[in-house]
């Protein structure tokens, strides 16, 4: 038999169509603190194992925690960043459970009085839609060792031979965010739960609160799925599907789950509350321990600890550093540049956004900077086939650019051939104006001569102005253009033919 | 002359050091050579540390004779109970689960005491994960007291109490959960003091009830617990439950006590540590010891602490829920004993039940049963949560006597040393022994136990007096007031008055 029993599936538009999906994700976060969450023995990637340890981090009879000031620090970052309520007091609790790699057989956390609650985070989808989730708390915890099963075919502990427990990693800081249940998503949940997780992980690196490297293990995710008749219907029956630990996956995860819930809903059956394992290799969930309501993890507040009461003015101090989040500066940036909700997603798509605050800043119109990056250059990066930001072309550029068109030496279309200069490796707008001699001729004696002479070869159109009929000045104008490599100011040619004709 | 120098006091041997009179490898060497002569008989230590003792002693008198400064209990040697860890001894808590266990670090008491030079003798006796009350709980048999050989030491320090009691230490280190320091002392003669809740660190205690446990001084003299006290006290920043201040002045309080002046001082009877249950014995050597008090000039009040008869109970619903999770680290995992199950496969859940089958006693799977049960979902709420609210009622009981009382006072223990396995097979009747210690446990005030008199069974009584959280100066100051009158009574200290022991040898 192949490990994993095949099961029906219902096609997932199939499934979307018929059932509302509702999703919870609950994100673990190792920090990247020097030392770990209760002791100072360091944390560091890789080390041999078990030396990375101490007598608090391997439960050695007598050892007692001492909270880590640093974790503490970062976790209300966190908490900020959520825009959660950071606590006035909250206190440390045992987990208690039997398990090798916990070595006091109970894992230290917090339990009903989270270091923060009630925030929520913006996320930006695919498509720049803007999806809140609400998040119901972030709280600090320490994380377990590491077991290895050895002499088993599948590196499970099933068949295994003996196990190693490595304990660097038992005592690493973590802080674990928990959603409410996230509904309205319907068929985009799986993009939801994805992009809910890719923000954290951003999140985290602009933090500075952990490397957050999906690959190394320092962002973990569980997926609770449930589905629903309809978004009216109580919540349904939920999984937990553990340890899915890629962008991809967690995507995959969801869709996985919601096709096979519908599947056993269809046929007529209930869900099983359980934990789930996803498997990376063959893209399918299987059955964990059944997670009954009868676990008893016995929490009782931790006694060796003393609560964690941040005062108010830490908290606005740690307020006062953060950097300004994604979706809060291009919220920011959308206000200040006054452009229309479609543009800005627009904008963002095209990962025009750097670009086009550095334009700005470098003096250029938010509109005209606009203009340049989402028109000109979005085509030529759109046929050269590269992005935006790797054409070879410089916001200071772009501004100069500009600039030669609002001081009037340029008009639109010599703009845009100094622009295919630039492109070419001409150098700046400035040389690339001198190199092509492509300035607008503002010389009115030269352009009487090119327009006496359009006007001497057309004498019938100079005969239906000058009865009135202004329409064909046009094909004077052009002439101008045409005469003078269209480095005339159009506007200014049109003057002067009328004042000439007249 | 190695009797002379066991029969000294910490303070009394100190003065020879530091005179130079007597060295710390003979002053040492006396006491080794009493654990020989006696322990066979008292088995108050689980392992005799003599190299390590003899090392330090030789150390403390090289750099004596050095001219260096050191500290003034440099020299003097010291038991250690069972349940503190201690680098490269054995540490057993008294359990089987722990057996050959060897530390790889010290406890931050036992760092202070090496690096004040006190001489290590040895590990003392006690029951098992501090469980008890007569020290039959242990895995390694019983301790005898010195008064009488059939009878029980107190417990769970009953190591600790009956090696000081019988000259085989001048000092002593117990830990104190709900009366094991001074229930011991009560019935062995000699002083014993539970600090302050946060006080003196835990690190390095291996953990009963966490926020019950607190290790204290057991000595003969008052004087000398308050030597022991100020040398093992004060901030730990390994302990986060430790109290980031200075320790108030406890020699001097012990010393300024010795005048016999308590002028001025309220004395609060607590009525509801006396009457019934109480030996007879007890309660006369009790009053005959306030109207000493009075005689030197401290005014005796009565107070009420009417929550008090919840104490037991409550205690018993927070101490075993706590040592529940405390205990659950020793599986056979990492450290100690390791079962593995007889047949069947060996996998980690079912060496850990055989482990935890072997490796610990009755009474701790009684309270290891206690405390899951208490804190299991459903039950939490009624159980742990209402001792906890006990708690709070209990503090407010304490604050409300203070408020009329300099000290309270009441009988340590309720009754005399039994004799071994009276009351082994009645856990209550056992549990009820420490009904009047157990307050102070749960409030987190400091008390002290120290003898005053013989009963009628010609057993000693011991006398505890409680302070407020942070004032335990004042147990010092009351404490060796009223042992310089009693002294005074009896001619000499109540010690002498115990048999001597047969020499093994």
């Amino acid at each position: 038999m192949s490990a994993h029993a095949t099961v029906d599936l219902v096609d997932y538009d199939e499934a979307v169509r018929r059932y509302d999906p509702v999703i919870g994700i609950e994100v673990h976060v190792e920090l990247g603190t020097k030392t770990k969450m209760f002791c100072a023995a360091e944390v560091e990637f890789g080390g041999e194992p078990n030396t990375q340890v101490t007598p608090v981090s391997l439960g050695l009879p007598g050892a007692l925690p001492v909270v880590n000031g640093k974790a503490v620090e970062y976790a209300i970052k966190i908490g900020l960043a959520l825009n959660c309520q950071i606590a006035e007091s909250c206190r440390f609790a045992r987990k208690n459970y039997f398990y090798p790699d916990v070595p006091k057989n109970f894992q230290t956390s917090q339990y009903d009085e989270p270091i923060a609650f009630d925030g929520y985070l913006d996320v930006e989808l695919e498509d720049g839609t803007i999806f809140r989730v609400d998040i119901e708390r972030a709280h600090m915890e320490e994380d377990a060792g590491k077991n290895t099963h050895v002499g088993g075919s599948t590196g499970r502990i099933h068949g295994a031979e003996y196990s190693l427990v490595d304990y660097n990693r038992a005592g690493i800081p973590l802080v674990e965010i928990v959603t409410r249940p996230i509904t309205g998503a319907g068929e985009r949940a799986p993009e939801v739960a994805r992009a809910y997780v890719q923000t954290l992980r951003d999140i985290f690196r602009a933090l500075d609160v952990s490397e957050a490297r999906m690959e190394r293990g320092n962002v973990r995710a569980d997926v609770n799925l449930s589905l629903r008749a309809t978004p009216e219907s109580p919540l349904g029956t939920r999984t937990e599907t553990k340890n899915v630990n890629s962008f991809r996956s967690i995507e995959r995860a969801v869709r996985y789950e919601v096709s096979r819930q519908a599947a056993v809903l269809d046929e007529g059956g209930t869900v099983i509350q359980e934990t789930r394992h996803w498997h990376e290799d063959t893209s399918v969930t299987t059955a964990g321990r059944v997670k009954s309501d009868a676990e008893d993890y016995r929490y009782f507040p931790e006694p060796d600890l003393v609560p964690v009461a941040p005062s108010r003015d830490w908290v606005e101090q740690i307020r006062a550093t953060l950097p300004e989040l994604p979706v809060a500066r291009r919220n920011r940036l959308q206000r200040e540049w006054g452009y229309a909700d479609a543009e800005m997603r627009d904008v963002v798509n095209a990962g025009a956004l750097d670009l086009i605050e550095a334009t700005v800043a470098a003096g250029t119109s938010p509109a005209a900077a606009r203009k340049w990056w989402m028109g000109e250059l979005a085509r030529y990066a759109k046929t050269s086939e590269t992005e935006l930001a790797q054409i070879a072309v410089t916001p200071a550029q772009i501004a100069q650019l500009q600039g030669l068109v609002d001081s009037g030496r340029l008009n639109d279309k010599l703009a845009r051939q100094v622009l295919e200069g630039v492109l070419a490796g001409e150098g700046d707008p400035e040389a690339v104006v001198v190199a092509r001699g492509l300035e607008v001729v503002s010389d009115d004696g030269a352009l009487l001569t090119a327009i006496d002479a359009a006007l001497a070869a057309q004498p019938d159109i100079v005969e239906k102005v000058r009865s009135g009929n202004l329409g064909p000045i046009g094909a004077i104008i052009g002439a101008v253009m045409k005469a003078t490599k269209g480095q005339a100011d159009a506007g200014r040619v049109r003057e002067l033919v009328i004042e000439r004709i007249g | 002359m190695s009797n002379d120098l066991t029969r000294l006091s910490a303070a009394d041997l100190a003065a020879h050091l530091v005179s130079g009179e007597v060295s710390s490898v003979e002053a040492t060497q006396a006491h080794l050579d009493r654990i020989g002569d006696v322990d066979p008989a008292v088995h108050a230590f689980l392992h005799v540390s003599t190299e390590d003792a003899l090392a330090t002693a030789r150390d403390v008198d090289s750099r004596r004779a050095a001219g260096e400064d050191l500290h003034p209990l440099a020299g003097v040697p010291i038991a250690v109970k069972d349940v503190v860890v201690t680098k490269g001894l054995p540490t057993t808590a008294g359990s089987k689960i722990l057996k050959g266990w060897i530390p790889p670090y010290d406890a931050t008491i036992v760092e202070r005491l090496r690096s004040a030079g006190l001489p290590i003798l040895g590990k003392t006796n006690m029951d098992e994960f501090a469980m008890g009350s007569s020290t039959e709980h242990s895995a390694y048999g019983n301790t005898h007291n010195p008064w009488d050989l059939d009878r029980i030491p107190g417990g769970s320090g009953g190591g600790s109490a009956a090696a000081v009691a019988a000259f085989e230490a001048p000092l002593a280190i117990g830990t104190d959960t709900g009366g094991s320091i001074r229930q011991p002392g009560a019935v062995t003669g000699t002083v014993g003091v539970k600090p302050t809740y946060g006080g003196v660190s835990r690190y390095g205690l291996i953990a009963m009830a966490s926020s019950l446990d607190q290790a204290g001084p057991v000595t003969r003299t008052v004087l000398d617990s308050a030597l022991l006290h100020e040398l093992i006290g004060g901030h730990d920043p390994r302990d986060s439950t430790s109290i980031d201040e200075d320790l108030p002045l406890l020699v001097d309080a012990a010393r300024q006590g010795m005048v016999g002046d308590l002028r001025g001082l309220r004395v609060g009877v607590v009525s509801e540590l006396s009457g019934e249950g109480y030996q007879a014995g007890v309660s006369a050597r009790f009053a005959e010891s306030l109207d000493l008090l009075r005689s030197l000039g401290a005014e005796i009040i009565e107070v009420s602490c009417p929550h008090f008869r919840y104490a037991l109970g409550a205690y018993y619903l927070i101490m075993p829920s706590e040592a529940s999770s405390n205990l659950a680290k020793f599986d056979g995992m990492r450290f100690g004993l390791r079962v593995e199950p007889e047949d069947g496969p060996v996998t980690a859940e079912r060496v850990m039940a055989a482990t935890r089958g072997q490796g610990f006693g009755d009474e701790v799977k009684r309270r290891i049963i206690l405390g899951t049960y208490a804190l299991s979902a459903g039950y939490y709420d009624a159980y742990y949560g209402s001792a906890q609210k006990v708690r709070t009622l209990i503090q407010r009981d304490f604050d409300a006597a203070f408020a009329q009382a300099d000290v309270l006072v009441s009988p340590t223990a309720p009754t005399t040393a039994f004799k071994f396995g009276e009351k082994l097979d009645d856990p209550l009747a056992m549990y009820l022994n420490d009904v009047a210690t157990i307050p102070a446990n749960l409030a987190g005030v400091p008390g002290m136990s120290l003898p005053n008199g013989l009963s009628d069974d010609g057993l000693p009584v011991g006398f505890q007096i409680l302070a407020p959280a942070k004032a335990d100066d004042r147990l010092y100051r009351v404490g060796a007031a009223l042992e310089a009158a009693l002294e005074n009574t009896w001619g000499g200290p109540l010690l002498a008055k115990a048999p001597e022991l047969e020499v093994a040898r």
